[in-house]
């Protein structure tokens, strides 16, 4: 009864914002601050359902801010304030009824240097479950994320052992299976495959192709040929004169990489940003 | 300037392909010229000639190669690349059909044309120009340029229709004549391959400009 009390009052769609079904979540003249420093500004977009939007910009563009943002991660930042809106499924993310905890069970976050506990393998995916109260059938959800993450099957024999003796690449994948245990609605990754060396990296691409049928991911990556690869769609921000990034351009992934509209994504693709 | 070596190499292979270029152009004039003369060591030439003109194109696209993998070329570095590629391949083409027009005249051997070359030359000449038009489309980025190629090949498809019913009617009045004019009949259908090709690298510079794959225009042959 509390319970969907909380929920009518979380998911209470947002006065004259009309999202439709396709998008997930979008963000709505959203400017970022850390104290005086406005961090990212005004940006507009929306996510579609099941698909992989790319992140793109030079460092300190505020891919990280904006990534944060999906998740109010930013919450956990001293001295951040957010301007504007995050709509998530028609709700204003930070509305003052949204309960944060709830939003970042929804919206995983993936990390760019592999963090597993230094628990056993299991323990690492049922973390999230049991912090949540999980009261259903422990075993079966963490063999299921772990399936679908695709690590099942090189640790099904050892779920005991460490997570740290895993190598950097499968304990990425068992970050992934962590996120996804709690069964969230969108997946946040930022630069999930720095850490990873090129094979390692490849099979975490594989894997995003194969979350997007039931997720909706957003990764923030410095690799172009990944973005190309794994994304439909690419956002690339630019740091602006006042420091602050913005949103220059965002499209279908192949036009991005094939024609740009704008022509600082262009020199930034091609490698002739100075 | 980031990438100055790239940007070195990809201003070469545009070179390269105009240079591919040009020894397409003379190939179609000198295998016309040696036709109209009768001149069979020239038409030789022309097909010793196109030996270099297939090397040159495996080279470009050995080139292009070589960049897409080492460079990661995106965006207008991968249209050049990509246009080139098939620009390069539209060439060596269009040289097989001046190398097939030589042929034709070494065929012909000492049997003179069934008639004076009137419109075949004209046909030529309004390929190669097709060609240039093509090619300077290309260095200049230019769309307006690239839709005249397309325009102009109107006329070598109405030539050469008027080519053929000409060289029909000698063949229908008089069967001993069938040979002499399928020879010329050849050569102008040669010409009007290569004025389509000319049109296929029109298409490739509005790619190139505008990132789209159209087909300007379906030629009637
Ligand atoms: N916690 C923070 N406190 C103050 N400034 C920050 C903080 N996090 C990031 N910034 C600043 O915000 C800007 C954007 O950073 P970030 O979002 O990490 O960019 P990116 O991920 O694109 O490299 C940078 O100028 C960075 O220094
Ligand atoms: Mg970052």
């Amino acid at each position: 009864m509390v319970q969907s009390q909380q929920e009518s009052e979380t998911l209470e769609p947002v006065a004259g914002q009309s999202q439709s079904d396709e998008n997930v979540l979008a963000a709505r003249n959203l400017s970022v601050w850390y104290g005086n420093f406005r961090a990212v500004r005004d940006i507009n977009l929306d996510v579609k359902r099941n698909s992989v939007l790319a992140l793109i910009g030079p460092s300190g563009c505020g891919k990280s801010t904006l990534l944060r943002c999906f998740n109010r991660m930013n919450d956990l930042v001293l001295n951040s304030r957010v301007e504007g809106q995050i709509i998530y499924n028609g709700t204003d993310l930070y509305a003052p009824s949204t309960d944060s905890t709830e939003v970042r069970a929804r919206v995983g976050m993936v990390f760019q240097k592999p963090n597993p506990f230094p628990k056993t393998i299991f323990e690492n995916v049922a973390f999230g479950l049991r912090v949540n109260g999980f009261k259903g059938n422990l075993q079966e959800a963490v063999e299921r994320s772990l399936r679908q993450s695709a690590l099942w099957e090189e640790v099904k024999d050892r779920l005991n052992s460490s997570a740290l003796e895993l190598s950097g690449g499968q304990q990425q994948r068992l970050c992934i299976a962590r996120a996804l245990a709690v069964e969230p609605e969108v997946i946040l990754m930022d630069e999930p495959c720095s850490a990873l060396d090129p094979v390692a990296t490849l099979a975490i691409e594989d894997l995003i192709r194969q979350l997007v049928a039931k997720y909706t991911i957003i990764i923030v990556t410095h690799n172009m040929q990944q973005a190309a690869r794994v994304s439909h769609e690419t956002a690339f921000l630019m740091v602006g004169e006042d420091r602050a990034g913005y949103l220059v351009e965002m499209d279908a992934t192949d036009k991005i990489f094939t024609n740009p509209s704008h022509e600082q994504t262009e020199a930034y693709i091609t490698g002739r940003f100075s | 300037m980031p990438r100055v070596d790239f940007e070195r190499d990809l201003r070469q292979l545009q070179d390269d392909l105009l240079f591919l270029g040009s020894m397409v152009e003379k190939a179609i004039a000198k295998a016309l010229d040696a036709l109209k003369r009768r001149d069979f060591s020239a038409s030789q030439e022309v097909l010793e000639e196109d030996n270099i003109i297939d090397r040159k194109r495996f080279e470009i696209e050995e080139k292009c190669i070589d960049l897409i993998a080492t460079q990661q070329p995106l965006a207008r570095d991968l249209r050049i690349l990509i246009t080139v590629l098939h620009v390069a391949v539209e060439l060596e083409r269009m040289g097989d059909y001046a190398e097939g027009i030589a042929k034709i005249s070494l065929n012909m051997g000492d049997e003179a044309p069934l008639k004076p070359l009137i419109d075949i030359p004209r046909m030529g000449e309004l390929a190669a120009k097709m060609l240039r038009q093509s090619l300077d489309a290309f260095v200049n980025r230019d769309i307006v340029g690239a839709h005249s190629v397309s325009e102009a090949d109107d006329e070598v498809d109405a030539l050469y229709e008027q080519v053929y019913r000409e060289l029909l009617t000698f063949m229908i009045e008089d069967p001993s004549k069938v040979k002499r004019a399928t020879y010329l009949l050849w050569v102008s259908h040669d010409l009007e391959r290569i004025a389509d090709r000319a049109t296929n690298i029109a298409e490739r510079v509005v790619y190139l400009v505008t990132g789209k794959l159209v087909e300007m225009k379906t030629s009637k042959y």
